[in-house]
Formats: structure tokens, C-alpha cells, sequence
């Protein structure tokens, strides 16, 4: 922790996209309270993709829906560009673990259900290009009338990741995104984010359970302690260049000493 | 086309013949027999049965009548007058006929006399109109009320009186109960502010509503002269069945799913849009099936209610044949029973295919 102070330092201000200071979370339990996160203090710097990688139950989730406002702040600050989070708001936008389409509303509709909010000027057209600009983004030029309920999880979890970045926001939250498919599925999504995300560098944080999966898509790895009042453990930055190819960095020599590193530190 | 017919049959509730239909169009002969053997002829088999054990029962039943008449009159009057009883019961006469469970044949008969007696009544009502037209048409230039029929209703007038009657309390239900079942759902504090009255409310029998509508319906049409007893019955109606939409919707509206909320809190969509173009939807299987319970409590307390309040309606006509005691009464009771029976599957199937018509949830067809 020390060091990411001193980094931090280093930084000037607006080169920070994302900011946690001191934060705390406390759940009341008839128990008495229950410490979640206590003391974690984390920066993103712009365009910088970071993994979040920690054991069940550390409050990784809880800090990641802290960050979308979707969750009380007990203590400490998060800003954005400098200003405190008030709330959930477009700016941030979020893949959840499980798609959270509206069965109910086709493809399209649920990306633009988002695009709506943040362009109400544009008329109904450029609406719908940007829409469809971002599912053809995902791999599904061919399913933009198709209800949502008749998608397979792997499309569904397509149009999350359209709807998320569509909306054109400043941070992008992930929490396992690709927890719920298969091993064969997740490796082309994760190809399908890298690829979209190189080109529109939001700043991202995404919770894994996946260490390779960290590797291969971040920039830097937060470890997290185990709960309670858990905070941040560890931070190894990930070398490689952009834009990567997985063949490339599973070739790599540091890939194991990587990997090495985060199962040494899950492991104690 | 074989797969259009299949899709039709399936969304009309037919989807039991869907193996006469493959079958028909050459396909895979051994398994379409015995989807035939299971879907179609299975029920047959069980519909005889259902026959076989009606005729059987009303059979022991007449005899024990007939017997019961039979030693009544020998130890009355003699065994020449038990003799005569016994003959005149055999011989089918209507004076001495025992009164008790119909049998299916006699229940079948009923039923074409009802429709004959409906086709006469029909007639005579045509009759009525196409002599009085001329003189009612002075009577509106002098501007005085036409002449209306005012003979008795046949049986198929009770029935769409009653379908009228139940269809406006369930209007009525819709559009009083909905509403109410969101705000109440968006609204944890109203929701525990109204909950006591709701669950005291919602058990309360139909008669009691009937006397509770009749109390405030009568003081509020105490001008006017016209009869209040249907306004009476379909609003009794109404107030019996609408709980369980109101329930269901107040469910469906504070049990959307949490992700659909996250996603239209990490959105900020407005309170409007949050309402229609999430909750709503979401909320609708459960809506519906409210409505579903709603229309056949609605259907099922609308004989009771009718029967109560003097409306006409297939009620009425159960308790006056029951009151007539003819020799008939008892076989045009159960032709009116099944009646009742296949409109009510009839409004369910109904709100069924509304259902999935617009409802996102194709798997709730139970």
C-alpha cells in the first residue's frame, strides 16, 4: 500500500481517473457490526484497466457496487476526476455478472433503453447507429430485433458489454463478467471486451476469480486481504504491450512468474 | 403449412391433437399412434368412464326413489295402490317420476329443450319487434318510450346476461384493482400502511359483499327508478374477485427482479420510464396471473351473487328451476352446471392466450 501511495504522489491529479480514499463499509448485524472494507484506499489512472482478484466473500462485489452507487458509503470518499460519487449515474457504466437484460426487450431496445438517457438530443437515428455501431462491436450484426430471453448467455452477456459501453462512460465497473459461462465462451468474450476496450480506453475495473484472465486483460492487478475489514494486499503491474494477443502473452516468460506472484498471494 | 396449423392448434389450446395432425401429414407413424393413444383417446376412455359411473349412480338412485315411493304407498294405502305406483313409475308417466340425480340421457335432453324453447323464444321476441316497429316508431315522433319485450329470457339470454355481468365486474376489478396493486407495490410504506385492511378484506364471503353493496347502492339510487340489481351483482362481483389481482400486482411490482433495478439505477432512468419500461414489464406474468384468478373467482361467486340479488343470469335461472321443482328442474340444473363449467375454462383459456400474447414469460402456461 505503501508503494501505490507513493506512486499516487507521483501522479498529478488529473491523470486520476478513479479515486478510493480511506474507504469503510459497515454492515449492522444483530451481532453488532459487521467490517467489510476498512482503510482501502485504490487510484485508477485514466485509460488504465485494472482486475480486482481476491477469495469469496473478501467484499470485492461490495466495493465494486460502492463505485456504481449502488451501495451506502460508510466512510471515505470516492471520486471521480476529483469529485465525490453521488449516487449510481451514467457515468459509470456496469457489466453485471449476470446479463440484467429486460427479457422482455429486444437487443437493441435494452442498449438503447441507456443510449436514450445519455443522448436525448440526438434524434431516433443516431440513437440507433450508435446502438447498432456497438453490437456489431460484440458480434451480433445479426440478432439486433432478437428478445433478449431467446439469446443464449454468452450473446446476452454481448449485449451487456454493448449497453455498458455505448453509453459512453467515464469509468467501466465489471463484476465477472464471465463468471457464469463456459471456459470456450468466456475466452471469446474476453476477446470481445479487449478488442472494444482498446479502441475506446474507459478506464475499467473489473472483479475476476480468474488469474490468467487478469493477466491477460489488465494493466495492473489489485490483490485483495480476506475480509473482514478487508483492504487492498498487493499490486503487481502487468508489462505486457497493447494491443495483446493471447498467444503472446501465454509465450511469455513473465506470464508465470505473474501468475506465480498472484496464486502465491491467494494462497497465503 | 403442417407447422403453421401445429403453431394455430398449440395457440387455441388444441395442442392434443397435434399427433393426429403428424400423422396426417405422413410423418413417423408408430410414435404419432401412440401420442395419439395418449393424448386423444386416453381422454375419451376417461370421458366414458365419467359417463359409465353418472348413469350408474343416477340409476341406483332413481331405483332407491322409485323402491322408497313403491313401500311408501304399500304401507299407506295397500298393495293395489303400490301396484299401481309401480306400473305408473314403469311406464314412464311424468306425474309419478322420483326426483332425484338426473341421468346423462335426461340431462341431454334438457339441454335440447333448452335450445328449442331458446330458438321459439328467439322468435316470438323477432315477431314482437317486427309488429310493434311501426307503432313504436310513432311513439318516439309523439316522445313517448318505445314498447320493449318484456317476455321471460330463454336460457341463452341468462348466459349472456351472466357473461355481460361477470365481464363488467371483472372491468370493474382491472380497473380499480391494478392501479391500486402498483402504487401499492412501489410503495413499501403504503404497502404497510394498507396490508391489514387488504388481508382483512380479501377473505370476507360474497354474500357479504352482495349486502354491503346493496346497502350503499341503494341509498345512492334512491331517486331513480330502474332496476339496480345488476348494478348491484356486478359490482358485488367485482369487489369479490379483485383481490386477488390487487395481491398479485402489489407482488409483482415490489419483487422485480434486483438486477432489472440496478441496471435502471446505473442508468438513472426517470421514475416514468423506470415504471413502464421495467417494472411493468416485469411485473406481468404475476399481474396476469392475477387477472386469471380474478375472472374465475369473478365467474364462480357470479352465480352465488346473482342467485342473491334476483339479476338475471344463469344463477337466477339455477335457483328458480330448483324452486320450480318441475319434473325437468333437476336435469336443467346440471345442464346449467356444466355450462357454468365449459364458459369458465372457456374465459380461462382466454386470458391465457392474452397472456402469451403479450406477456415475456412464455413459460408459465399452467
Amino acid at each position: 500500500m505503501e508503494t501505490s501511495q507513493n506512486i499516487q504522489e507521483t501522479l498529478s491529479s488529473n491523470e486520476i481517473m478513479l479515486n478510493l480514499t480511506d474507504l469503510k463499509k459497515v454492515y449492522p448485524t444483530p451481532n453488532g457490526d459487521y467490517v467489510v472494507l476498512e482503510d482501502l484506499n485504490l487510484y485508477v489512472k485514466k485509460e488504465e484497466f485494472i482486475t480486482i482478484i481476491g477469495h469469496s466473500g473478501c467484499g470485492k462485489t461490495t466495493m465494486l457496487s460502492m463505485i456504481a452507487g449502488l451501495n451506502e458509503i460508510t466512510d471515505g470518499k470516492i471520486s471521480i476526476l476529483g469529485s465525490s460519487i453521488k449516487g449510481p449515474g451514467p457515468d459509470r457504466g456496469v457489466i453485471f455478472q449476470s446479463p440484467s437484460l429486460m427479457p422482455w426487450m429486444t437487443a437493441m431496445e435494452n442498449v438503447m433503453l441507456g443510449v436514450n438517457k445519455v443522448f436525448p438530443h440526438g434524434n431516433k437515428k443516431e440513437r440507433e447507429d450508435i446502438c447498432k455501431y456497438y453490437l456489431n462491436k460484440v458480434g451480433l450484426s445479426g440478432a439486433f430485433h432478437k428478445k433478449a430471453s431467446e439469446l443464449s448467455q454468452g450473446m446476452q452477456q454481448r449485449v451487456g458489454i454493448a449497453r455498458a459501453f455505448a453509453i459512453k462512460p467515464k469509468v467501466l465497473l465489471l463484476d465477472e463478467p464471465f463468471g457464469m459461462l463456459d471456459s470456450l465462451t468466456r475466452g471469446e468474450l474476453q476477446d470481445v471486451l479487449i478488442e472494444i476496450w482498446n479502441k475506446e480506453k474507459i478506464t475499467a475495473v473489473m472483479i475476476t476469480h480468474d488469474v490468467d484472465e487478469a493477466i491477460f486483460m489488465s494493466d495492473r492487478v489489485v490483490m485483495m486481504t480476506s475480509g473482514p475489514s478487508a483492504k487492498i494486499g498487493d499490486i503487481l503491474p502487468i508489462e505486457f504491450e497493447r494491443p495483446r494477443s493471447r498467444k503472446k502473452v501465454l509465450a511469455h516468460n513473465d506470464y508465470y512468474e505473474y501468475r506465480k506472484h498472484l496464486i502465491n498471494f491467494l494462497e497465503h | 403449412m403442417k407447422d403453421s396449423l401445429l403453431r394455430a392448434f398449440r395457440f387455441l389450446g388444441l395442442g392434443f391433437l397435434e399427433p393426429v395432425v403428424r400423422l396426417a401429414a405422413g410423418e413417423d407413424s408408430k410414435k404419432n399412434v401412440i401420442q395419439i393413444f395418449k393424448k386423444v383417446l386416453a381422454p375419451i376412455a376417461s370421458m366414458i368412464l365419467f359417463l359409465g359411473i353418472w348413469y350408474t349412480g343416477s340409476k341406483s338412485l332413481y331405483n332407491k326413489e322409485a323402491n322408497y315411493a313403491i313401500e311408501k304407498t304399500r304401507s299407506e294405502r295397500g298393495d293395489a295402490e303400490s301396484e299401481k305406483t309401480r306400473d305408473c313409475i314403469a311406464s314412464g308417466d311424468v306425474s309419478c317420476q322420483p326426483n332425484t340425480l338426473p341421468s346423462p340421457k335426461q340431462v341431454w335432453n334438457s339441454f335440447q329443450l333448452l335450445l328449442e324453447d331458446h330458438r321459439q323464444i328467439s322468435a316470438n321476441k323477432e315477431a314482437f319487434i317486427v309488429k310493434t316497429s311501426a307503432l313504436n316508431k310513432k311513439r318516439l315522433e309523439q316522445g313517448k318510450d318505445p314498447i320493449v319485450y318484456t317476455g321471460r329470457p330463454s336460457f341463452v339470454d341468462q348466459i349472456k346476461t351472466s357473461i355481460k355481468t361477470v365481464f363488467a365486474g371483472f372491468l370493474l376489478a382491472f380497473l380499480f384493482a391494478t392501479p391500486i396493486g402498483i402504487i401499492i407495490g412501489l410503495s413499501e410504506t403504503l404497502r404497510n400502511s394498507f396490508n391489514w385492511l387488504i388481508q382483512i378484506l380479501k377473505p370476507v364471503s360474497p354474500v357479504v359483499w352482495l349486502l354491503l353493496v346493496f346497502m350503499i347502492v341503494k341509498t345512492l339510487t334512491k331517486d331513480s327508478t330502474g332496476d339496480t340489481s345488476y348494478i348491484i351483482s356486478f359490482i358485488s362481483v367485482g369487489l369479490c374477485s379483485m383481490w386477488a389481482t390487487l395481491v398479485n400486482t402489489a407482488v409483482g411490482v415490489s419483487s422485480v427482479d434486483k438486477d432489472y433495478i440496478n441496471v435502471a439505477k446505473v442508468l438513472k432512468l426517470g421514475t416514468f420510464q423506470k415504471i413502464f419500461k421495467v417494472i411493468l414489464p416485469a411485473a406481468l406474468p404475476l399481474i396476469f396471473t392475477g387477472l386469471r384468478i380474478t375472472l374465475s373467482v369473478a365467474w364462480m361467486v357470479l352465480i352465488a351473487i346473482e342467485l342473491l340479488a334476483q339479476s338475471p343470469g344463469l344463477g337466477s335461472f339455477v335457483w328458480e328451476e330448483f324452486q320450480n321443482g318441475a319434473n325437468d328442474s333437476n336435469s336443467k340444473i346440471i345442464v346449467a352446471m356444466f355450462i357454468i363449467g365449459f364458459i369458465g375454462f372457456l374465459l380461462d383459456q382466454i386470458m391465457l392466450t392474452i397472456q402469451k400474447l403479450i406477456s415475456f414469460d412464455k413459460g408459465s402456461d399452467v
